[in-house]
């Protein structure tokens, strides 16, 4: 089996689908000859032309709707924005025309358009550049929205999401561009709606998403040792959440604990964290656990950036609150 | 700037079936306000009575196959696309027959089939889609032109600086039509806008403009025709401005603080494209008594049609989120 980055497997899934179907073509500022400014599209312009490989001005507003105007023309636009903090000067095209198009038109219109953006600190980039905005667009009936993971994960749910015929925002972090996993030749689409679980346990469930998915894998290892066995599980589609998986999850585990990089008040978490309480409030032996960023802008400095946002230590402590234990494990 | 040909493309037939889908407009708006007023419609409603010689000039220009994307103001692009008054006048009623299944109402107007890909209330929203449409047909290869409406409140927003852009930018078959109706809701244009004339926006993106009066409905067909052709044989999109006027207020209800009793009737005194064309056609008494009465029919029909549409369920509502 070939071992791909996560980079390399979002690429090879545009690529794949821009060689089978003419309507998939890929849009944003900088995917061209720089091949994107993760490197994401790299070598993509050679091969597909810049008609496919389509550079556009930063002109956040103009690409999306240019994008779900093509999309209901039939096409299966994939626009980059090269930052989910840039959202905010597109979201009035995604969510006031491209999430309600269908709606508006009582079924008559098809929005099959993809919004690929990423973002995620640990590179000290300021208050601007690392947001995680996720939550936002999972509010927004119309969306759906996918957080990916592993680069196995990134490629099949992407080839889902260009295949969806909803408009979908699909999430990347930026600190797991470089990881590596094998991954089949056949490129095996991920239906949407469908979480993971990545590691089985028997004392706490821990759901996270993006990097956090990680730092929760760490620190279920960690646990393990301290005596503790933790179930890891990724929803990776946001909206529509699989919501059995996690309750039944919870229902094996009896606690909870949610984590993710976006700030912890208002966050993802604290939807997931109702879905659970309502749907397994029986099973539950201690109060859910949320993990989160803390509730400021991210800072500059190194120092201070690390310690605003999650790491497998915060998920740690949690999974020992929820055992009524210290992060020591006692 | 483009010189518009004056020479004559419209046979007085052609020019008379222009009259009544103008006068239809009329009469159904003219209709939609009683309806309101009466307390039968729910919602929030703009007419666009005075600016029916747009509806119907630009549209009538259309090849089957173009597409429109609407404003706010939405009635005569809709009927003029070629919906049906009773649908048409059924979605307002918010009944399932309606053109958007009672989903949209006046603001979300959609007809997909015959190339209406919605009327949008937020202002300038369906600028880029235009953009995004003319770039599918031209990637495809198909001799399709996408078409905007706009009104010049519009030109101040970030979406049409960069649809336009975009469009230019990639030389897509597009046209933007702006309804330069003087009026951004109830803001004087000399109160929103640097420039006296719009038409200069299209220079900052090296686009083609051509600039029309909006109240002679020949004059905006032709218009229309030339800049389709621009478009529709590779050159890039073209900036139709047309100079029209709002002979009503913003919204159905308005009491136009804004505007003084003497500049409402200089307008409708003065500024009716429906009074110019009659004038131009020589229409008589008889002649016009006659279409009218056949035109009221239509429209009283299409009420009784709405009234006796069907409620959608509460629970439909759930429907339509997703595909």
């Amino acid at each position: 089996m070939p071992e791909l980055t996560y980079r390399e497997a979002v690429r090879d899934a545009l690529s794949r689908a821009m060689r089978e179907d003419d309507d998939v073509f890929v849009m944003g500022e900088d995917i061209a000859e720089m091949g994107g400014s993760m490197g994401v599209t790299q070598g993509m312009l050679d091969e597909f032309g810049p008609e496919r490989v389509r550079n556009t001005p930063i002109s956040e507003m103009a690409l999306a709707g240019a994008a779900i105007g093509a999309a209901i023309q039939g096409m299966r636009p994939v626009a980059e924005i090269m930052y989910e903090d840039f959202l905010t000067l597109a979201t009035e095209q995604i969510v006031n025309q491209a999430a309600k198009h269908r709606y508006m038109s009582g079924g008559q219109v098809t929005v099959p358009v993809t919004f690929r953006t990423q973002g995620g600190a640990g590179w000290s980039p300021g208050a601007q550049h690392a947001q995680q905005l996720e939550a936002w667009f999972v509010h927004i009936p119309g969306l759906k929205v996918v957080f990916a993971s592993t680069p196995s994960d990134v490629r099949g749910l992407l080839w889902s999401a260009i295949y969806d015929d909803n408009p979908v925002v699909f999430f990347e972090h930026r600190t797991l561009y470089g990881l590596k996993e094998e991954v089949p030749d056949e490129l095996e689409p991920i239906p949407l709606g469908k979480a993971r679980v990545h590691r089985e346990g028997e004392d706490v469930t821990v759901i996270a998403t993006g990097r956090l998915v990680h730092e929760a894998l760490e620190a279920a290892q960690q646990a393990e040792e301290q005596g503790v066995s933790v179930e890891v599980v990724d929803p990776r589609t946001l909206q529509p959440l699989d919501e059995d998986a996690l309750i039944a999850s919870v229902k094996k585990t009896n606690r909870c604990v949610v984590a993710h990089e976006a700030v912890t008040r208002m966050g993802f978490g604290a939807e997931v964290a109702s879905v659970v309480q309502y749907g397994a409030f029986d099973w539950l032996d201690a109060p859910i656990e949320r993990v989160g960023a803390k509730f400021t802008p991210l800072p500059f400095a190194p120092v201070m950036e690390e310690w605003c946002v999650p790491h497998a230590g915060d998920v740690l402590e949690a999974i020992q609150r929820t055992v009524g234990r210290n992060a020591d494990g006692n | 700037m483009a010189k518009v040909e004056q020479r004559g493309t419209l046979s007085p037939e052609e020019l008379r079936d222009f009259f009544r889908e103008m006068l239809l407009i009329r009469r159904f708006e003219e209709k939609v306000e009683e309806r309101f007023r009466a307390g039968e419609l729910p919602g929030f409603l703009h007419v666009a009575i005075g600016q029916e010689a747009v509806a119907v000039g630009v549209i009538r220009a259309l090849e089957d196959g173009d597409v429109i994307a609407s404003t706010h103001r939405a009635h005569g692009h809709t009927l003029a696309k070629g919906t049906g008054p009773n649908e048409l006048m059924a979605e307002l009623y918010g009944k399932l027959e309606g053109c958007s299944h009672g989903y949209g109402g006046s603001m979300h107007l959609y007809d997909v089939e015959r190339g209406n890909l919605g009327a949008n209330a937020v202002v300038g929203g369906g600028l880029p889609q235009i953009t995004g449409a003319a770039l599918a047909f031209k990637m495809r290869g198909e001799p399709r032109v996408a078409v905007a409406f706009f009104g010049d409140g519009a030109t101040n927003i970030g979406t049409f600086h960069e649809a336009l852009n975009l469009a230019q930018l990639w030389r897509v078959p597009a046209l933007f039509v702006l309804e330069d109706n003087k009026w951004a809701e109830s803001t004087p244009e000399r109160q929103h806008s640097p420039i006296s004339d719009l038409s200069k926006r299209a220079d900052a993106f090296g686009m083609t403009a051509i600039k029309v009066d909006g109240q002679d409905v020949e004059a905006v067909y032709k218009a229309t025709k030339k800049a389709l052709e621009h478009a529709r044989s590779g050159k890039g999109p073209v900036f139709l401005h047309v100079d029209t006027y709002r002979l009503v207020g913003h919204y159905i209800g308005d009491p136009q603080v804004y505007r003084t009793k003497e500049e409402q009737k200089e307008v409708r005194e003065h500024h009716d494209p429906l009074t110019q064309l009659r004038g131009k056609l020589e229409l008589s008494e008889d002649d016009f008594d006659e279409l009218d009465a056949e035109i009221v029919e239509i429209v009283e029909a299409a009420v009784e049609f709405a009234k006796n549409g069907t409620d959608p369920k509460p629970e439909d509502a759930l429907k339509n989120v997703y595909a």
